[in-house]
């Protein structure tokens, strides 16, 4: 039997309802409704999932809240769903729609999604990493609750009729008596004035993938025509009465102290309504943003000097003499034995550079805060994490903190989201006002939580064969704060100048032995070892004898997720040097990966992305490859993205100009297998966004800097792949498996691009590029080295 | 401060600001208006576009004094989402857009490059969004639209 419902919400959560047009109390109370809810124990152990798959498939946040409700629906027939996971431009919102629309049997138009609102919406952590998809589109969370819902409308229906549940089915928001659908009730009439609360059932049953008929389809993105009109509103375009406008001014060069504040300077200005000072944050408030600008730009500070950086030409170097936190990935303990019995060796180095988000809009967010009472406008993907470090900033309890999530430019990671909402924060706290803050191109740019740069080097020992027996890799990468979480506002900018530290950094060597199963999450392992930790064996290849260690080092940046985080750094180092192997011994480079790889899967990819592309079997270089002009090259690269989140394979096919060292990507075949596919369109979308996106970083994009501070600050110091530009077609090719988990889909497709450019530019040219980014400069001494020895 | 008046999507508006003030501020704080976008204020990446006597205008970098009695047509002046200007429903269509901050000076670059020239060929549209930023990289549905819409506009075509 189905319990009364327990009205659980917050008041904060009521209040939230009220403002937005209906109280869900008084809503019930009046209508009645069924509400699927999850208990405040904590979601994966309720479901009696194993580890591995909590992590994989839970909630992906914090279980706890009293926010608890996944899915509600009315007396007029009505959906609300409620989650964690929002849009950022890749999809999400239609597809959980189509999701609820699917598991409920009700039409599209008939469900509203609320997306991350911390008054409203589940704690489901960050919405990051590709783990929405395999977050609520398996057998946990919003898809589970979906299930439960359907399942317990059928029950209810079963008493109602007088009809066994077997023989019941639910279509287009009614229960039916499958052999004689005349025989109906609406979900509307099933409700009716009554109020039920149904807990999460474990045991709900999914819709097979085979009879979906609205989940699996291109469903067009219902965002898209306010979008294309100019009616969708951006966290930018949040207008509150009252509202002033603030500009931050920060320290000129990286480690410098603020002295002084002459708030003279600017008092009198038009507008103008007061400077904010917190250790070494510096804002100006005025009534309209051109007036902050203008005061900002003419506020006078004293500054300390900076602490200098170190240079940029030599800092892969810098990283290796770094102290360091080791770590190893996997250890066989047996690798440097079967180097001194190796046929042969081949080794080689890759360097890739620090990289930016560099979002399209700069970072906006609008603050309200009245005492301890606050609401934030973000486009944090972390917006109950953000509810925390706010209430830290502002020097209050949580409680009373408001994050609504808005849409903000694509991210692709911890941009500047986080870091604006503090500075709207600070200012609005300041002034008692409610505050927007747009952040200046530069200030965004040059304060980033840059992507990582990193330095790998490869050593593999090959037997008489030409097989890998032994496969070493050692890589360096930078970090400092990085995404804020539940308790570190120090991790960005905005924090760190308002007196928080950074998590702190403690160096470790040597690496403590592996421990609690293969985690290759970074994509630090080759997908050719076996990755063996323990009794257990999760990696995809079959190379037995394995080492990969780690040195993290103290970065003079800020460093953050940007899509693919450190796996399209080590995809880059994995694939090229596997290509690197193969040439050495006149492979083609697709037979050799075979070789070494046991997944089927990820065999798959690799196949029919060849076999897409019309590959043509033969070692690399092309034995036709002229020394001058334009010539011709394909390369193949592949991963599981993360060690178990997303299948993906690219052959690239490019001309290289040797005369100009202009490279021209024309055709990138991308093959993808994430599980049963939400939405083809969207994949799609994701898959061509990566590739090019993967394009732009590996052709184009560094960040610079000199002595004191970074000098990327503008499209003119940062390269970004233009709309103009020559880009290549990209052919996805979606491989669609209705008996797996679902997987991520949004940053596989970009962690592979790098290394099939490079194989392909090596295919071109017989000359090897080891260092992000491929630029004409960097390629004309390139093929000037190696043809000059 | 100033008093201006402004002709914008067929509306004429009055407004008080500082003659410096660029006229991004003025449409999107002053009129509130969505579509013109702040993306770097530099005139490097067209967020900010508009249309002003049919040219392709960075808004971010023009003084609203300079704009005297010309029509400015924003994204919204072109279409609603209930009916879309037909080059809004080429990208509606080929769901050419994955964040969509970037797509309102995409729109309106392309229709001035349309307005001018009817049919475009590949490399007069690559021209003409040679300084015009997608960072989500949407580049092929972009394409894909605005040959859509160009080629159901071309003089001779009814479509």
């Amino acid at each position: 039997m189905i319990p009364p419902m327990v009205d659980s919400m917050t008041s904060d959560a009521r209040d939230a309802l009220a403002s937005a047009g209906f109280s869900r109390r008084d809503f019930l109370k009046r209508s009645g409704a069924l509400i699927v809810t999850f208990g405040v124990a904590g979601v994966a152990s309720e479901l009696g999932l194993a580890r591995g798959v909590a992590l994989a498939q839970g909630i992906n946040g914090t279980p706890g809240t009293q926010l608890d409700s996944w899915i509600a629906i009315a007396a007029d027939g009505r959906v609300t769903a409620y989650t964690g996971k929002c849009e950022f431009g890749q999809g999400l919102f239609t597809a959980q729609t189509q999701l609820i629309a699917e598991e409920l049997s009700v039409p599209l138009d008939r469900v509203t999604l609320i997306q991350c609102d911390t008054a409203l919406t589940p704690d489901q952590g960050t919405t990051s990493g590709a783990q929405s998809h395999p977050a609520n589109f398996n057998t946990s969370n919003l898809a589970l609750a979906g299930a439960t819902a359907r399942e317990a409308l059928v029950q209810i229906a079963s008493t109602r009729l007088g009809v066994p549940v077997q023989q019941l089915s639910a279509v287009e928001g009614t229960v039916r008596v499958t052999a004689d659908p005349s025989k109906r009730v609406s979900y509307g009439e099933l409700v009716g004035g009554k109020k039920f609360e149904v807990r999460l059932n474990p045991n709900a049953k999914r819709k097979h993938p085979s009879t979906w008929t609205v989940l699996g389809t291109p469903v067009k993105r219902l965002d898209i025509p306010a979008l294309a009109t100019g009616r969708f509103e951006f966290v930018h375009n949040v207008r509150v009465p009252g509202m002033l406008h603030g500009r931050v001014v920060r320290p000129p060069s990286i480690g410098a102290n603020l002295v002084s504040v002459d708030e003279s300077s600017v008092t009198g200005m038009p507008g103008f309504v007061k400077v904010v000072v917190k250790k070494n944050f510096v804002g100006v408030v005025a009534e309209k943003p051109w007036q902050a600008i203008q005061a900002a730009a003419k506020l006078k500070a004293t500054w300390s000097a900076g602490s200098g950086l170190p240079a940029q030409g030599t800092f892969h170097d810098h990283m290796r003499k770094s102290p360091a936190r080791d770590g190893l990935t996997v250890d066989s303990g047996d690798v440097d034995g079967k180097f001194t019995g190796a046929a042969r060796v081949v080794k080689a180095t890759y360097r890739y550079p620090y990289q930016m988000h560099g979002s399209i809009g700069s970072a906006c967010a609008v603050a309200d805060v009245q005492g301890e009472k606050v609401t934030v406008w973000s486009a944090s993907q972390a917006v109950h994490p953000l509810r925390n470090t706010t209430a830290m900033m502002l020097g209050i309890p949580p409680a009373g903190v408001r994050i609504v999530f808005t849409m903000g430019p694509g991210c692709y990671g911890v941009n500047g989201a986080d870091t604006v909402s503090y500075d709207a924060a600070l200012m609005s706290q300041a002034v008692g006002k409610p505050v927007r803050v747009q952040l200046a191109r530069q200030d965004e740019m040059a304060w980033e939580n840059y992507g990582l740069a990193y330095v790998v080097d490869q050593r593999v020992a090959l037997d008489a064969d030409g097989t890998i027996v032994a496969w070493d890799y050692e890589g360096w990468s930078p970090t400092r704060g990085g995404r804020p979480g539940g308790n570190a506002p120090g991790n960005v900018v905005t924090g760190f100048l308002a007196g928080f530290e950074p998590q702190q950094f403690t160096p470790r060597t040597p690496a403590p032995a592996p421990q609690g199963g293969f985690d290759n999450g970074s994509n630090t392992a080759p997908s050719y070892v076996t990755g063996c930790v323990g009794p257990e064996c999760g990696g995809c290849g079959v190379v037995k004898s394995e080492r990969v260690l780690n040195h993290t080092v103290e970065s003079p940046f800020f460093t953050g997720p940007l899509r693919s985080p450190a796996r399209l750094q080590n995809t880059f180092a994995h694939e090229c040097f596997m290509d690197e192997i193969a040439a050495q011994l006149k492979a083609d480079p697709v037979e050799y990966r075979l070789r070494h790889l046991r997944d089927p899967r990820l065999r798959q990819v690799v196949t029919t992305a060849a076999q897409t592309a019309g590959w043509e079997a033969r070692p690399s270089p092309r034995t036709t490859a002229r020394r001058t002009g334009v010539v011709t090259g394909r390369g193949i690269a592949c991963v599981l993205y993360e060690g178990d989140n997303g299948y993906c394979a690219n052959v690239t096919e490019l001309e290289v100009n040797q005369d100009t060292g202009v490279i021209v990507v024309k055709r990138c075949v991308v093959a993808m297998d994430s599980g049963p596919i939400s939405n083809p369109d969207g994949i799609r979308n994701q898959v061509e966004g990566g590739t090019l996106q993967g394009v732009s970083r590996t052709l184009l994009e560094e960040v610079a800097w000199n002595t004191e501070r970074v000098t990327s600050v503008d499209w003119r110091s940062y390269h970004p792949l233009y709309l103009g530009a020559d880009v290549p077609k990209v052919e996805s090719v979606l491989i669609n498996q209705s008996d797996v988990a679902a997987m991520g889909a949004g940053e596989t497709a970009v962690t592979v691009t790098a290394a099939a450019i490079g194989n392909a530019f090596f295919d071109a040219t017989g000359v090897r590029l080891r260092e992000i980014p491929f630029t004409p400069e960097r390629v004309k001494a390139a093929l000037r080295a190696s043809r000059a020895g | 401060m100033s008093v201006f008046t402004l002709k914008v999507n067929g509306r004429t508006h009055s407004v008080d600001v500082d003659p410096a003030t660029p006229l991004l501020y003025v449409l999107s704080d002053d009129l509130q208006l969505r579509g013109p976008k702040f993306g770097c204020g530099l005139a490097q990446c067209g967020a900010c576009t508009v249309n002003i006597s049919g040219r392709a205008v960075r808004s971010c970098v023009t003084p609203v004094t300079t704009v005297g009695n010309a029509e400015v047509t924003t994204l919204e002046g072109l279409g609603s989402p209930e009916n879309p200007h037909p080059l809004q429903k080429a990208f509606i269509d080929e769901q050419a857009m994955q964040c969509g901050f970037c797509i309102n000076g995409v729109i309106m670059t392309a229709k001035a490059l349309c307005d001018r020239t009817p049919n475009p060929s590949d490399a007069q549209i690559q021209q003409a969004m040679a300084t015009v930023l997608c960072r989500c990289a949407a580049h092929q549905r972009i394409f894909q639209a605005i040959r859509r819409y160009a080629q159901s506009n071309a003089p001779g075509r009814t479509a």
